[in-house]
């Protein structure tokens, strides 16, 4: 085993399984290949990558210093991951001595039941919510519903996800797979079960859905006692919690309610104000392709006579801490949850993100759900698979997390924790296991190069016009949809050893 | 300068033409190319598909093969990106700290062939004549992992006859992606399909890359599209060296 903080230990528990919304229930290929089925989803999905992927590009190049951003963006999170345990103690004292309470949950259910006493506690129903990723990989919404409380969803994509039953499939915009007369339709069969009805008459025009769903809200921030937010960023030196947005949903919920709860993965703070300067210009222009976001609402404490006037800060970890321990796949934390490299993403663009079955899909979603689940036993093992290492991904990410070089990284921890689940070596170990033996012996692989030809009358059988179009499996997988070559008569290796020195020297 | 060739086992064993033609354009140029036949695979599949331990002796192989050369090239991105980002780094975790350093001396001196044909030897007119209509797709590895940039078509556009057209949404992956084309054979073959679909929009009737791994996928694709390669109006793949290596037939 190896160390952690300087100790030999175990590793820190991962997020506990069958809680909130951090793994699916079938492999990502079996998902992947229902979305790839649905013409209309893709559509959706790729217009509206295309879209935000231009505008990214555009902001982001016209920032000469971006490079020297992301360097910063980079290293600061690195040192409040090396710091971790410093900076949160800090925090705790800052929240408390502005008369906020903080609250420490070591998992999705310890955060869960946290907040579902913290809104029991206040006797009310109904409360609203900012959009957040911690909730939704948590599964908060379904904890509150089992207590008997409503949380209504303010962010409209959320809104939309949430009315129509669904999940969210993108972290920025989690109704992404859905286009406008989707939308009109599930508003109109909707709205008046949560509340507020929509007219009739609704069109699918852009401005007439939202504002539909303006009313709907607006009734619902006027009402509501208590609201629950995430955290975009929380400064240790003062206390200060921050949340970006689009709407100004997010501003209502934060200063309108009595109460307020926000729910933080630990990993989401800065150690000052000014180093919020560097994240409030990577997020914004890495996120929405916006030079800047239209409402930045920051809070520290409570004011009296000002805005809620109970807040509770609950810190979560759900696994976070065991991600931390693997020094290979730590820096997924960085990640401000900005999905540049979701809308970059060929296999997202082309999937959507449900087939990830987490709340974190994407290339982020690939790397980061595996280690807060742990790769034993569920389906999240299958995502680390689930790229073709094209490197896009961490072109575009805004704190540089090298994603592929993870998911190679990954990759072999699922490989050895296969291997340790069972006696027997799977057949693609073996596989492996032959070829690499094959390969590194001195005269067996040119050998074997050599005696590729071999395959040649076979192949012909197999196919037709020097391509093979069937094969048995595992190439009856690259058989579905492409033809494979037949090998070629002699390797190259023969033909140098033939005539290698006169190679390329007979023409003109 | 002696000049070793990374045959790369794919090139070896299904398209040794690749191979020829890189040696033939390094000796058109003047220079001396040796073929250590010693030599085996980067490790990159064992690597990417979660085997490092199996790439270790793969990589050692490597090293001692090709340590004694001035240069290693080879007509692959994505080979040589496994021996610059992932050698040293494989060694390192298995904990061969000597080998590591060794791993990364000869990195520095391994090259992609328009790399080495541009940064050392500080050629674009390789002496080639192509008159076709060609498209190039610029493969994931040599783009982001080796940041070749406009290098390739530096070369290309020095090409006597050739009729060089842009390949619409280029930089985005043909979905090759080593096995991820068999685990994901699904997804990867959706994103072939948009890919050939913008090959087939240039109206070239060639596409060119860098990698005969993402061209074997590309070309599988395509003949299933439209038939046998040779049937009318077809595209066929070639190589980047086979374009570099031809020149014009004497009529």
């Amino acid at each position: 085993m190896s160390t952690y903080l300087g100790l030999p230990s175990v590793r820190p528990p991962v997020a506990p399984a069958g809680v909130g919304l951090l793994s699916g229930d079938r492999p990502f290929p079996a998902a992947a290949k229902d979305a790839l089925a649905n013409e209309q989803l893709r559509r959706n999905l790729g217009a509206a990558t295309r879209t935000i992927r231009t505008k990214r590009a555009k902001v982001v190049n016209e920032v000469p210093d971006w490079a020297q951003l992301r360097a910063a963006g980079a290293a600061i999170k690195d040192d409040v991951l090396a710091h971790l345990d410093e900076y949160l103690i800090q925090l705790e004292e800052q929240v408390v001595a502005r008369g906020g309470v903080v609250h420490w949950a070591r998992d999705a259910t310890e955060a869960n039941r946290i907040v579902t006493d913290l809104v029991q506690a206040t006797g009310v129903r109904d409360v609203v919510k900012v959009k957040s990723m911690a909730t939704q990989e948590i599964g908060l919404n379904e904890a509150l519903a089992e207590a008997g409380i409503s949380a209504w969803e303010t962010d409209l994509a959320e809104l939309i996800v949430q009315l129509a039953d669904d999940k969210p499939s993108h972290i920025l915009v989690p109704a992404i797979h859905r286009n406008r007369s989707e939308i009109r339709e599930i508003f109109l069969r909707e709205m008046g079960r949560a509340g507020l009805a929509a007219d009739p008459g609704l069109t699918d025009d852009p401005k007439a859905l939202a504002e539909a769903a303006r009313q709907h809200l607006r009734r619902k921030f006027l009402e509501a006692e208590v609201a629950i937010s995430g955290a975009n960023f929380a400064i240790a030196a003062t206390g200060t919690l921050a949340v970006v947005e689009s709407e100004g949903n997010g501003r209502m919920c934060l200063t309108l309610p009595r109460v307020l709860i926000t729910v933080m993965g630990v990993e989401k703070l800065l150690p000052t104000w000014r180093d919020l300067e560097v994240f409030l210009q990577l997020l914004p222009r890495s996120s929405t392709g916006e030079r800047m976001n239209p409402y930045t609402s920051m809070w520290t404490g409570v004011t009296p006579g000002d805005g809620p006037q109970e807040f509770h800060l609950v810190l979560l970890d759900n696994g976070r801490t065991a991600t931390l321990a693997d020094p290979r796949g730590r820096s997924a934390l960085r990640c401000i949850r900005c999905s540049a490299c979701l809308n970059v993403c060929p296999v997202y663009e082309r999937t959507g993100g449900h087939a990830y079955g987490s709340v974190y899909p994407g290339p982020i979603g690939a790397v980061l759900s595996p280690q807060l689940t742990g790769v034993q036993g569920g389906f999240n093992a299958s995502l680390p698979f689930a790229s073709s290492l094209c490197g896009a991904c961490y072109d575009v990410c805004p704190v540089a997390i090298d994603i592929p070089s993870m998911l190679v990284h990954l990759r072999s921890e699922v490989v050895d924790a296969k291997a340790a689940e069972h006696r027997l070596p799977t057949p693609e170990a073996a596989m492996m296991r032959s070829v690499g033996w094959l390969m590194r012996g001195r005269r067996r692989w040119p050998l074997a190069v050599r005696a590729l030809k071999l395959a040649r009358p076979l192949g012909r059988i197999l196919g037709r016009d020097g391509r093979i179009s069937v094969a048995p499996p595992p190439l009856s997988a690259w058989t579905a949809d492409r033809d494979l070559p037949l090998p070629a008569p002699e390797s190259f290796r023969a033909r140098w050893a033939r005539d290698g020195d006169e190679m390329g020297r007979g023409k003109p | 300068m002696r000049i070793a060739l990374l045959i790369t086992c794919l090139v070896d064993g299904m398209f040794p033409d690749v191979a020829s033609d890189t040696v033939t354009v390094l000796r058109r140029l003047g220079h001396e190319v040796d073929v250590p036949l010693a030599q085996s695979c980067c490790g990159q599949m064992h690597i990417n598909t979660g085997y490092p331990r199996q790439a270790v002796p793969l990589i050692q192989r490597y090293v001692e093969t090709f340590s004694s050369y001035d240069a290693v090239v080879a007509p692959s991105g994505s080979c040589i990106g496994s021996v610059r980002h992932q050698h040293a780094d494989v060694a390192r975790k298995a904990g061969l700290e000597g080998l590591a350093g060794l791993a990364e001396g000869v990195a520095r001196r391994s090259y992609e062939l328009s790399e080495f044909l541009v940064d050392v030897l500080g050629v674009t007119d390789v002496g080639a004549s192509y008159p076709h209509r060609v498209t190039y797709h610029p493969t994931c590895h040599s783009l982001r992992m080796l940041r070749v940039g406009e290098k390739p078509l530096r070369l290309l556009r020095a090409v006597r006859g050739i009729d060089l057209v842009e390949l619409p949404d280029a930089e985005s992956c043909c979905g090759f992606g080593g096995t991820f084309a068999l685990k994901n054979a699904d997804v990867s073959a959706a994103m072939l399909t948009d890919k050939l679909d913008r090959v087939t929009e240039t109206g070239a009737t060639q596409l060119c890359a860098s990698d005969s791994s993402c061209l074997m996928h590309l070309g599988g694709g395509l003949t299933r599209r439209q038939g046998p390669a040779d049937s009318p109006n077809s595209i066929k793949t070639v190589h980047l060296a086979s374009i570099l290596a031809s020149v014009e037939e004497p009529s």
